[in-house]
């Protein structure tokens, strides 16, 4: 969606740095995308999308930056007025967003960057207006967009049931004993071939219906329905926010617009509350509840499916020591004796734990409270 | 394990490839509907900064592949164009606004045909073929009062739908007509809304599922926490019915009693401390311990005059429509529509139960279809026989089958009395969007009068002009109703007129795409027939970044 931001700035004569993904053009990018053609197959989007629309909108300028935007610094993003996302992942989202609030310099009104941020999946879709450290951030609202529960390995490992569970035994056992240090490749036609005859296999022995190569490719891309109907309308309503931002000609969203085209036409717009815990722009950390006999173990492997956290590669510490550190190995190795200790043989109900994770730039504050 | 594929596999087709975001959505037969489907934009017939809400609905609806598409427009491109209009570039100048707006849709998919014309919309319709040719037609505005009429008046006859739509700053509007009966199968609901497990009356082999349970206690740990949550429910009720005198858990108190009863078989001496299945039981109580009722939806269906008395020359719909009122008549349920969600157990056991509701699910699809067939018979319809499959998608969606009854292009006049009451309704609330909707309809009648030359084009942002027009519209509105005094509507009908006097009737290039998807994800859903359509009129405010639905 980011290359559509570009188009409808430009009719506005709003100079843009488009801040699209690395990939590159795939043919199924063209049932919504209208600044590629099928010559553009396997370019990267984003210069695709900025000489189009420079050709096509005169005296336009945009810089394309092919990269993640991880890899850019502070001085990067602190030449622009209005951050707009179009992402694919709460993950970069996340990123963004603490990077942005970061930046901010009580002294200094120039760091303070709106942050626009656009999603969308089949009919539905919602837009919202940060504004780093001052409103309800994307961190503040995680619990909004929680991830979907993944089946248990016991199941997908011995009683599977639907077909997805079939695709997953493929995807996440089968492949590594089959093909060994061959990594998996969701873009690799043959890849996912291979996923789905043995997905296939599997099914037929336990009588389970309905795999098909579709959902096949579904399953192990993570592959979320869009139309360019629902990109334009949260594209162009991000592409609103940014105007009445960069004009003051109308008040801007506060704060989110949902958006749901199933049944009828159906927007929600509300101010999203600001936390007073989140780990980006609060001061207080925030309440995580937990079993004391869990594990370390599985406590943190209960990290990534948390609404509340949805942190897939933690590292935790305690004001006095480290409970379990990922990197570099020798710490690791020092810590995993931690892993199979229950979680109140190593913290007391009501203590604060620093969690880190290496696809984010600070730290989160959790609080673990006794169930 | 297959080391290699099976020889006789392909893959997906180009195509598939190509549509695969949008075929999980509405699938092969959504995506067949599209390609069938022509469009017909009737672009607004003026000079002013426009035509731009309709070409961005069309660039939603070549991109996903419609057959093909017609743009009506007899204006020429100028400078002004170009600020607003994607669609259009340099090399535009001077050209017929139509032609080129149509060149660069086209690029975007070459499976789509694309023309246009630039012979104004009246002579058009004269030719008898023109119109039977599309599936739907969109017309933005501003358009002269007698183009929309005509429009609305063809289309009504030959039973296509019409999308009227305006742009104008930051706001917007849009309204669908559709065909005074328009039956949806497909409406996709929210999956948890469809579930259907029967579990309060079970046929002979559900219960009988239950019954062979037996004795829970005797089961080993391991088959005790993998029994199906379903059977454990059928179990419990079972055990209920008989400390009950034959009842099911009535009221709230009998649930959460029976919960409690259920939560009681729990083993908790295990490593987990409890079972995952006896946790799915307990959470389903409350949702699934509920007798069966038909939806109103349905039963609105069932009373519509179609469905009672069908006729030989009746769509597909009314015959099976009918066919399940019998249905209903005889079972009180309508046909099972035979999922089953997933739930801890074991793979043998799970698709023994799902089987168990597959196979009921089939023998009323067969029940259904012989009345179908019977029907036929009588009626003497042999040309446009239902077909298995047809009456399949409608048993597996049957609760949640949907007619809409289309309502005209709204229009404030004495003749619509139902309307005005609603948009008297609203304007008493200041946080609707009403106000908006009137002073369109006030920028209608304003630009209409220009388009005929008896306004000049600078009554557009005229104070006297607008106050008269925004008089009139209210006096019709209060209509005889004495409790609606102007000052309930008036202030917000003047302030919402400003945004659309500000840019002088002229579209901005984002809201415009906005409303241009949102006309087009309507558009979508009533080519494919799937999910369900706004009915009718749909405002957005683009400055309170929101959006409001009328049936108007």
């Amino acid at each position: 969606m980011s290359s559509i931001w570009a188009s409808y700035f430009t009719q506005n004569t709003l100079r843009v740095a488009p801040n699209t993904p690395t990939d590159t053009i795939d043919i199924s990018n063209l049932n919504r995308q209208f600044l590629f053609r099928e010559s553009d197959v396997g370019k990267p989007k984003a210069e695709v999308a900025a000489a189009f629309v420079e050709k096509r909108v005169k005296g336009v300028k945009i810089t394309p930056y092919v990269g993640k935007i991880q890899d850019k610094d502070e001085d990067y993003y602190m030449q622009f007025k209005i951050i707009v996302c179009g992402l694919d992942s709460i993950e970069a989202r996340r990123w963004i967003n603490s990077t942005l609030a970061g930046m901010v310099d009580a002294d200094d009104p120039e760091s303070l960057k709106p942050l626009i941020d656009g999603g969308t999946e089949g009919f539905k879709g919602q837009s919202r207006v940060i504004l780093p450290t001052l409103t309800s951030c994307i961190e503040c609202q995680l619990d909004m967009h929680a991830p979907r529960a993944a089946v248990p390995l016991c199941t997908i490992a011995t009683i599977p049931r639907q077909p997805q569970h079939c695709i997953e035994w493929a995807h996440q056992i089968a492949w590594q004993e089959k093909w060994k240090d061959e990594p998996f490749d969701s873009d690799n036609m043959e890849h996912i071939s291979w996923i789905y005859g043995a997905a296939l296999e599997r099914s037929k022995q336990f009588s389970i219906p309905g795999v098909t190569f579709q959902m096949a490719q579904g399953v192990v891309k993570n592959i979320i329905p869009a139309i360019a109907s629902t990109n334009a309308i949260i594209a162009a309503s991000a592409t609103s926010e940014a105007f009445k931002i960069a004009t003051s000609c109308n008040p801007y969203l506060e704060s989110y617009m949902m958006y749901a085209g199933e049944e009828g036409v159906y927007t929600y717009t509300f101010n999203a509350e600001q936390k007073p815990d989140c780990p980006v722009c609060g001061n207080l950390a925030r309440k995580i509840e937990v079993d004391p006999e869990t594990s370390l173990e599985s406590f943190i492997e209960s990290l990534g499916e948390r609404a509340e956290a949805q942190l897939k590669k933690p590292s935790l510490r305690t004001e006095e020591k480290t409970l379990y550190q990922r990197f570099p190995p020798q710490l690791e190795e020092q810590t995993r004796c931690n892993l199979p200790l229950k979680l109140r043989e190593l913290v007391s109900d009501g203590q604060e734990i620093a969690i880190s994770d290496p696809a984010f730039a600070i730290d989160f504050r959790y609080k673990l409270v006794f169930k | 394990m297959a080391d290699t594929l099976p020889s006789a596999f392909a893959g997906p087709s180009s195509k598939e490839r190509k549509y695969d975001r949008q075929l999980r959505l509405w699938a092969a037969s959504g995506q067949e509907a599209l390609e069938k489907s022509h469009v017909l934009l009737v672009n607004s017939d003026d000079s002013m900064i426009s035509g731009v809400v309709g070409v961005e609905a069309l660039k939603n609806l070549v991109l996903p592949g419609i057959g093909g598409f017609t743009i009506v427009d007899s204006a020429t491109v100028t400078e002004p164009d170009l600020g607003v209009n994607f669609f259009l570039d340099e090399s535009s100048l001077g050209k017929s606004r139509a032609g080129e707006t149509c060149r660069l849709l086209r690029e975007l998919n070459p499976d789509v045909a694309g023309s246009f014309r630039i012979e104004p919309i009246s002579e058009l319709l004269r030719d008898p073929s023109f119109l039977p040719q599309y599936k739907l037609v969109i017309i933005s505005g501003p358009t002269s009062r007698s183009s929309l009429d005509a429009v609305c008046q063809s289309t009504r006859e030959l039973g296509i739908p019409v999308i009227y739509t305006h742009s104008v700053g930051f706001y917007s509007m849009f309204s669908l007509r559709l065909p005074s009966e328009f039956p949806i199968v497909e409406t996709h609901p929210d999956p948890e809304s469809t579930q259907d497990l029967r579990l309060l009356n079970p046929w002979p082999e559900l219960k009988a599922a239950g019954s062979r349970l037996g004795n829970l206690e005797a089961l080993d740990d391991h088959h005790h926490g993998h029994v199906p949550y379903i059977l454990l429910l059928l179990h419990y009720l079972e055990k209920w019915q008989e400390e009950h005198d034959g009842n099911y858990p009535g009221n709230y108190k009998d649930k959460i009693a029976f919960r409690d009863m259920v939560r009681s078989g729990t083993r908790t001496n295990n490593p987990e401390g409890g079972e995952e299945n006896f946790d799915e039981a307990v959470a389903a109580v409350l949702k699934s311990i509920n007798p069966w009722s038909l939806r109103g939806n349905v039963r609105e269906i069932f009373e519509m005059e179609h469905c009672k008395k069908p006729r030989s020359s009746s769509e597909n719909f009314w015959i099976i429509a009918s066919a399940l009122a019998t249905f209903y008549k005889k079972h009180g349920v309508l046909p099972l529509p035979g999922s089953l969600p997933d739930m801890k157990a074991q793979s043998a056991d799970y698709i023994a139960l799902q089987n168990i509701y597959k196979v009921k699910a089939r023998e009323d699809v067969d029940e259904v279809l012989r009345i179908v067939q019977a029907t036929e018979t009588d009626l003497r319809r042999i040309s446009k026989s239902v077909t298995k499959k047809e009456v399949e998608l409608f048993c597996k969606n049957a609760s949640h089958v949907k007619v809409i009854r289309g309502r005209d292009i709204p229009r404030i006049s004495k003749d619509f009395p139902g309307t005005l009451k609603t948009i008297r309704n609203n304007l008493n609330s200041p946080e609707s969007a009403m106000s908006i909707f009137v002073a369109f309809q006030a920028l209608d009648i304003i630009e209409d009068d220009i388009l005929n030359g008896r306004k000049s084009e600078q009554s557009i942002d005229d104070d006297n002009t607008w106050d008269t027009t925004v008089d009139t519209l209210i006096a019709t509105i209060a209509g005889g109703d004495t409790t609606f005094t102007d000052d309930n509507g008036r202030e917000a009908i003047i302030k919402a007129a400003q945004e659309l006097r500000r840019t002088k009737g002229g579209e901005l290039h984002n809201i415009s795409s906005l409303t241009g998807g949102m006309v087009a994800q309507e558009a979508l859903k009533v080519l494919t027939k799937q999910y369900v359509p706004l009915n009718n009129t749909c405002v957005f405010d683009g400055i309170g970044s929101r959006s409001e639905m009328f049936c108007l």
